[in-house]
């Protein structure tokens, strides 16, 4: 019998979840949950899966031994607090958690309970991050000086969306959705940075949340980098994330598809200049496909922590330090924009005052 | 089917190896002009079937051949629904249920009856699946689509969640209402060939991954390789190049070694490429024995079989 296994949230992602979980041999996905009622509907009439309407009846009834989270940001934490309470092994999705404390919390309380706390940053499992993570790790980048990582795509291109996506609220916004992936890439590939400086923050289309984010990162090994996220940039087909990374030994870069490295000096096996990998020999197979090998990998690699204890690619604890960089990300753009506003208070203040004076100047001259 | 068949990934700034090279292609094909200019080159090659998804583009497309009949005699459609971001961008955005109200047609009953406050919740799956397909459809009609597929993301997915039946609406529909042959698109072949014999969809026509590199083929080569032996159903083959991981001629060699591909669909940009692949797949596909000899073998065999099958109980 497999790990019985009951989904929360019924989203985009949570659909594409349950489609992985149902294919592997070792989850039976027992029961699913989401807030609406007319998808329930269809599921109940054309599938075996048990519905409920509410999270908690779930957890508390289903006889489960993991769940997977997949609600709108915000929810993540009081749904995990209440799987970890019956002793559940938790899949959640991205971010984490929007207080990166309570974050730290869970994910110390899931280590002390022995369970498996996993969340679904799934770049970790695309092969050409992660073999530039065993590049940068090995060392045949040399010292790391500087990393750029990007995170581009077409999610919001007008004003209107009536998504929790389009609330701050609820964890919505380019900051927790996109800048969450880029920041995670660099904290898997390098390290998390110490400080962040310069954030910008800022809305294109949306009402309510940011669509834009840049930032300068600082790492405790002195090296920087640089923070590039935009959701409304339907010049990208999809989501396109990619990092670059200079090193005292050359250079890296990395998207989903390809990996490109300039090497200065050899090293390994790795001679002086450029060298391409890509997807099709850096990929290992799944067993079931949907959107890309990485979704199914996460699960898979999910399901292996469970049964065998494996250290987890994605825990709760590498989330809450990618909570803690989007924390840092959130609380430098406010400043930044509320020493801006102070900035530019002055300059009318003192443009107004100039004038008055020049004005006067003027007039006294002529008399 | 054609033996070989043209697809559409180049137009639409999809390669799987290379995002420069995809971003290259969509600024290449910007426009449905450019696009039917490579069309062309295929056309020119006796590659008449162009199968594509229901991009916006390819609407204009459909329009250049209906006006241009007599230069497009021969030349037949495969539409391949839906054109997945466009609903993908719509749940993200509004949610599944009023991504759902935004795509369906905004004129008719329907529109009329959510006006009216029926919710769509209220309505049967079936109903709302025949109204999708033929929203997808009107861009090619009067135009010859004598198959229609369903995208791989909506396939695998309704494999993944186990919804069967869901198979048998879309092949009813599409035999029903456009005297259509229904096909799938999947990057699960073993498990979805289980599938559709269980929705009772006998022969059916399937689309997956097939390369010498294993690349994308979920379960492994040599559980495909294995259904190809022993499963009935009519095969085409793509990605037979895993974006450029095999050199054409080894790549196309593989894919004509095995049994019951019926076709090969394949993309490329230049002239050049278009006619040189229809060269390799035509040299390396059983020269001696026309397709249409095959399959009567085939039928004359399974005859054979059913009578000895008699005789025996």
């Amino acid at each position: 019998m497999g790990i019985r296994t009951g989904l929360i949230g019924l989203g985009k992602m949570g659909i594409s979840h349950l489609a992985i979980a149902n294919s592997h041999p070792g989850i039976d996905v027992t029961a699913v949950c989401d807030s609406n009622p007319a998808l329930l509907g269809i599921l109940r009439k054309n599938t075996a899966f048990r519905c409920y309407q509410s999270p908690i009846e779930m957890i508390d009834a289903a006889g489960l031994d993991a769940v997977i989270i997949s609600t709108p940001s915000r929810s993540h934490a009081e749904l995990v607090r209440l799987s970890l309470k019956k002793n559940l092994h938790i899949f959640c999705e991205k971010p984490f958690c929007l207080d990166p404390s309570e974050g730290k919390a869970l994910a110390a309380e899931a280590a002390s309970r022995g369970r498996v706390g996993q969340v679904g940053y799934h770049f970790r499992f695309v092969g050409t991050f992660q073999k530039t993570r065993e590049i940068v790790q090995s060392g045949c980048l040399g010292e790391i000086h500087h990393i750029r990582t990007e995170a581009h795509g077409p999610v919001v291109l007008r004003t209107r969306g009536a998504t929790w996506r389009a609330q701050r609220s609820e964890g919505g916004g380019c900051l927790y959705d996109y800048a969450s992936h880029a920041v995670d890439i660099v904290n898997f590939i390098y390290e998390a940075p110490y400080a962040v400086s310069g954030t910008a923050a800022q809305s294109i289309f949306s009402r309510d949340v940011d669509d834009e984010v840049y930032s300068t990162l600082h790492f405790r090994s002195g090296a920087t980098g640089q923070l590039s996220a935009n959701w409304s940039d339907d010049s990208h087909r999809k989501m396109s994330t990619r990092v670059t990374i200079w090193g005292s030994n050359g250079k890296a870069v990395a998207d989903r598809q390809e990996l490109q490295i300039y090497v200065r000096r050899p090293i390994r096996s790795y001679s002086e200049g450029w060298h391409v990998e890509n997807i099709t020999q850096l990929t290992k197979p799944v067993d079931y496909y949907l959107r890309g090998e990485e979704y199914t990998a996460q699960l898979d690699h999910f399901v292996r922590c469970i049964n065998a204890h494996e250290e987890c690619r994605s825990s709760f604890s590498t989330a809450a330090d990618t909570d803690r960089v989007i924390q840092m990300l959130a609380s430098d753009a406010s400043d930044r924009s509320a020493r801006i506003e102070a900035h530019q208070g002055e300059a009318s203040s003192n443009t107004r005052s100039n004038f008055f004076r020049t004005l006067k100047s003027r007039v006294t001259s002529r008399g | 089917m054609d033996r070989v068949l043209f697809g559409d990934n180049q137009f639409f700034g999809v390669n799987h190896a290379s995002e420069e090279k995809a971003r290259a292609q969509a600024m290449r094909f910007r426009d449905a002009e450019s696009m039917i200019q490579v069309l062309d080159y295929a056309v020119d090659a006796k590659v008449n079937t162009f199968m594509c998804t229901t991009h916006a583009k390819v609407a204009e497309i459909a329009e250049h051949v209906r006006k241009n009949a007599r230069r497009y005699e021969h030349f037949e459609f495969y539409p391949c629904m839906p054109y997945a971001h466009k609903y993908a961008n719509a749940m993200a955005e509004h949610g599944p249920l009023e991504a759902l109200r935004q795509i369906l047609p905004q004129e008719g009953t329907i529109s009329a009856l959510l006006k009216g406050g029926v919710s769509l919740a209220s309505m049967n799956i079936e109903g709302l699946a025949e109204l999708l397909i033929d929203a997808e459809m009107k861009m090619f009609h009067g135009l010859r689509t004598p198959v229609v597929f369903l995208q791989n993301v909506v396939t695998d997915l309704l494999l993944g969640i186990g919804y069967d039946q869901a198979f048998h609406i879309f092949a009813n529909h599409i035999r029903r209402k456009y005297k259509a042959e229904p096909g799938f698109i999947t990057m699960n072949l073993p498990p979805l060939l289980d599938a559709l014999e269980r929705a009772g969809i006998e022969n059916p026509i399937v689309c997956t991954t097939i390369n010498k590199a294993g690349f994308r083929m979920s379960g492994g080569i040599s559980a495909y390789e294995n259904v190809l032996r022993t499963r009935q159903f009519r095969l085409v083959a793509m990605s037979v190049l895993a974006s450029g991981a095999i050199p054409a001629r080894e790549a196309i060699e593989y894919v004509c070694s095995l049994p019951n591909v019926e076709s090969i669909v394949f993309g490329a940009s230049s002239r050049q490429n278009i006619v040189e692949t229809k060269r390799l797949i035509d040299e390396l596909s059983a020269p001696d024995i026309s397709r249409s000899e095959v399959s009567s073998c085939d039928e004359a065999q399974r005859e054979h079989v059913t009578r000895l099958q008699r005789v025996v109980s």
